[in-house]
């Protein structure tokens, strides 16, 4: 069965200042390819500058690869820039939630208008059904009728997170990006919210792209990952393996370097310049 | 007990609703004020004694009497009605000036933010070119070429503001283009004019007007300031700075009565609206 | 056995410590209203140990050790005794503040491009708080500490700015920085929570490297229970403003007595197996968004009536010390809990 997502041979470049003539190339992205058939979850695991941000945002249509294919339920993916047509056909496929849970909220809308805003865009019904859905898109989030006439400010993390993936959901979208989605909430909230997401996938037959530095976080949710360093896959496969036998030297690093009992923090052998 | 009973008993587990940010006693003074203008403005025939032109040749320069509670002027005309009378056209001015320059100002940001790029580039050089031109200077200069009356100035005004708006309202545009509920939009199939002026215009209304505010002061200033010298509105015509000018004779023979009404009424309107408009700016930059 | 007062570190004799916090109340003016935001911490820190204060958002970590630095809003209402080798922090006038805050007190931030002056070069940066000696031994210093944190390069170093470095690199600055003057006491406020896993690791390294051959006392604050265990003798969790639990790091990830402790510990995910995330319903509060009982009994699975009406004080119970009603109780269930967890 094809896969609902698949990346081939995927590579960015941006121009950023800097060398002889003025501008240089940074490679953000180099070779990477991956599949993730419905419903399925998959992670893509990294520091900073290890180039999952790049890879979500090319995988939500933001950006347009330098080279390689991206395919979403088997048909490629037209170059940017995209007519209103195409964007509004993509929204209803591929939607990302973002890190910071306060900025990726328009904070003058209601959450009410922020969700009847995304339903009246892209779905005909009259007011009720509008309503009706809200209602519905509100209870699979864990909000209720109090927080639905609130903005994000009267909001604590963990709602205004919840109120995101409400927006993300009511495109109807079957690919869901997670952008360190997480790591901006408390430790009590973030198991919360990893358990919410969990029980969504099951429940509406999501499919996950999960991009994240915490591999605690990423043995949760994904059934496959992608450890990335510098642009590159270093190891991919199932999250289970990864995270209990690594292949990968880099990935034994990540993983020692986790705060768990009886753990002590070391320094690294060699001393990379500019660290 | 169970824990949905017990999460019932529990005090605000709902982030508490910020309260609403104390209404600043000063702005809401100032508010009043500018709106009490506008009300008198609109009003003056219903509530001024006398009409502007009628003269009382038995009274001239008279002081402040049961008649006439402000005094009369050079050619017998009640002080009060004519101030009453000239807030309509000392407020009209500036009014077709705010307009003017906060929408061109509001548009050349907002467009090229948005569109960035080139048009951006070229805009920006554009508003800088316009702030070449110094406000009064064009105004006067306007009227030479165009005569005397409130177009000339209005235009010209209008045109000289724009670039002060354009920049206030670019930086703020400029920084919440970067918030990721943008891209959302994007992501979320919205059009760009949709974007554009529902989401980011919306977020910055705030400080519009607030702009605008300031720049009702001020232009209302620089039209009294051309009428004064003889240049915008003329004489039999009621209006603050015209008045002012009017009365200097008098005020040299002791009756400052129609200068001193006229410069208040000035005076009152532009701080009230300053200071509205300081606040407003202040309050806007607060909430983000 | 004398039973040592609350937050002291088990078997210290009594005396003035280094740092003594006894019930320390912290009121904070924001939005035009007082609101409490530490609501009795007791502590206790001797020379060249180390606290892990630990928290939520919400808890008031970061605030209590401002009260230490006496680096609050102006105006903020303070209760209770802050004590530094005796001391009252808070009596001192501007001179010996600032001695204290130079000398005495080395703080560490999250975030060091906000603590940084960006016109300074590093060389400049180090040396402000030790001006008054001679330039020669300032700059042998400053090359010395940026050594101790293992900066290669050091001497390129000193005439660099702060943009020209990474933030990993930037962070350890600031801990050679915070230990140039000679400090007693390290003030470390979420130092690694914006660097990425590996880079914390070797920073974390190098703190506590720095911390051994000095002797230092630090006060480590992060929302990372694991963390703070690796790097710390005792670990204070803190909840609402106050200190719920007070006990050993090495063991505190399978003797946490406190119900909220034990839900923090069962919360985090691993990367070892998969579970559903036990869940602490509601969310984290603040001091004054507390009633009268016990600051956790909202959320509390074990929560009884007493629990709301009464706040338990905090007592010993082994070698922890922890505000509970149910403690003895509830020894076991979190023990049991915790195993599977």
């Amino acid at each position: 069965m094809p896969a609902l997502l698949e990346a081939e041979n995927l590579r960015k470049v941006y121009q950023v200042p800097g060398g002889k003539r003025g501008t240089t190339d940074l490679v953000a992205v180099d070779r990477l390819s991956f599949q993730v058939q419905a419903g399925a979850s998959l992670a893509i695991v990294g520091e900073s500058g290890s180039g999952k941000t790049t890879t979500a945002r090319l995988i939500a249509g933001l950006e347009s690869p330098t080279s390689g294919v991206i395919r979403v339920d088997a048909q490629a993916r037209k170059p940017l820039p995209w007519s209103r047509g195409e964007r509004a056909r993509h929204a209803r496929q591929v939607q990302m939630v973002y890190q910071d849970p306060f900025t990726s909220l328009d904070r003058s809308q209601t959450i009410q208008a922020c969700l009847d805003e995304v339903l009246r865009y892209h779905f005909s019904q009259d007011r009720e059904g509008r309503s009706r859905r809200i209602s519905e898109l509100l209870s699979q989030c864990g909000l209720d009728d109090r927080h639905r006439h609130r903005r994000p400010r009267s909001l604590s993390g963990g709602e205004r997170q919840r109120a995101a993936i409400a927006r993300a959901l009511a495109a109807g979208p079957q690919v869901l990006i997670l952008d360190e989605a997480v790591s901006a909430l408390d430790v009590s909230i973030q198991a919360q919210i990893l358990n919410l997401l969990a029980s969504l996938r099951s429940a509406l037959g999501l499919t996950y792209v999960f991009i994240s530095h915490d591999l605690g976080v990423v043995r949760q949710v994904s059934d496959e990952c992608i450890v990335m360093h510098r642009g590159t896959a270093v190891e991919s496969g199932a999250t289970e393996t990864i995270l209990t036998a690594p292949k990968a030297d880099y990935t034994r690093q990540l993983l020692d370097a986790i705060p768990r009992p009886g753990w002590a923090p070391k320094r690294r052998a060699t001393h990379p310049a500019g660290l | 007990m169970t824990l949905t009973a017990r999460l019932a008993r529990a005090p605000a587990l709902l982030r508490a609703e910020e309260p609403r940010a104390k209404a600043d006693m000063i702005a809401v003074a100032a508010g009043c004020v500018c709106l009490a203008l506008l009300i008198v403005a609109i009003f003056a025939p219903l509530i001024a004694p006398y009409q502007p032109d009628t003269i009382d040749a038995a009274a001239i320069n008279h002081g402040p009497s049961a008649a006439h509670l402000l005094g009369t002027d050079l050619l017998g005309r009640d002080v009060l009605s004519r101030a009453l009378y000239g807030a309509r056209l000392s407020l009209l001015g500036p009014t077709l000036v705010t307009i003017v320059s906060t929408t061109l100002g509001t548009a050349i940001a907002i467009t090229g933010v948005w569109v960035g790029g080139t048009f951006d580039r070229v805009s920006a050089r554009f508003v800088d070119i316009l702030f070449a031109f110094p406000g009064l200077l064009f105004a006067v200069l306007a009227v030479v070429a165009f005569g005397a009356g409130l177009i000339a100035p209005v235009i010209a005004l209008s045109v000289a503001y724009t670039p002060y708006i354009a920049r206030v309202i670019r930086a703020a545009a400029i920084h919440e283009r970067q918030l990721p509920y943008l891209e959302a939009c994007q992501l979320l199939g919205y059009s760009s004019w949709r974007t554009a002026v529902y989401h980011l215009l919306r977020n910055v209304r705030l400080l519009i007007v607030a702009q605008a505010t300031l720049a009702f002061g001020y232009s209302l200033l620089d039209l009294a300031a051309l009428s004064f010298i003889g240049l915008g509105v003329q004489p039999p015509t009621a209006e603050w700075g015209l008045m002012v000018s009017e009365g200097d004779s008098a005020l040299l023979n002791g009756y400052p009565y129609e200068s001193l009404a006229a410069g208040a009424a000035i005076v009152i309107t532009v701080v009230a609206f300053n200071v509205l408009g300081e606040r407003l700016t202040a309050r806007s930059q607060a909430r983000q | 056995m004398n039973t040592p007062a609350p937050g002291r570190p088990h078997g210290t004799a009594p005396g003035p410590q280094l740092l003594d916090l006894g019930g320390l109340r912290v009121e904070l003016k924001t939005g035009g209203r007082w609101r409490t935001v530490i609501q009795g911490v007791s502590l206790s820190l001797g020379a060249a140990q180390a606290v892990g204060i630990v928290g939520e958002s919400g808890s008031g970590k970061s605030v209590t050790a401002r009260s230490i630095a006496r680096l609050l809003p102006r105006g903020a209402r303070v209760g209770g005794d802050v004590r530094f080798d005796g001391e009252p922090v808070w009596a001192m006038n501007a001179a010996r503040l600032r001695r204290f805050r130079a000398r005495d007190l080395g703080i560490i931030y999250q975030d060091p491009r906000a603590h940084v002056n960006e016109m300074h070069t590093i060389g400049d940066f180090l040396t402000e708080g030790i001006r008054d000696h001679p330039p020669r031994e300032r700059r042998e210093r400053a090359i010395a500490a940026l050594q101790a944190t293992g900066i290669p390069d050091a001497d390129r170093r000193l005439k660099q700015y702060p943009h020209q470095l990474s933030g990993g690199l930037l962070q350890r600055v600031m801990i050679a920085a915070a230990i140039l003057p000679g400090p007693r006491l390290l003030l470390a406020d979420e130092p690694t929570t914006a660097l990425d896993v590996t880079t914390q690791s070797e920073v974390m390294a190098i703190l506590a490297e720095q911390r051994h051959a000095r002797q230092l006392a630090m006060i480590f604050i992060t929302h990372d229970l694991d963390l703070a265990a690796a790097v710390t003798d005792t670990i204070a969790v803190m909840y609402a403003g106050t200190i719920v639990e007070t006990g050993p790091s090495a063991t505190m990830h399978e003797r946490a007595l406190h119900p909220y402790t034990a839900g923090l510990l069962a919360a985090r995910p691993q990367p070892t197996r998969v579970a559903s995330l036990y869940t602490i319903p509601g969310r984290p509060i603040a001091a004054y968004e507390s009633g009268p009982g016990c600051v956790f009994a909202s959320r509390c699975a074990h929560a009884q009536q007493r629990c709301l009406e009464t706040r338990p004080k905090p007592r010993q119970l082994g070698d922890h010390v922890v505000s509970c009603h149910r403690a003895e109780e509830l020894q076991h269930i979190l023990h049991q809990a915790l195993e599977r967890a």
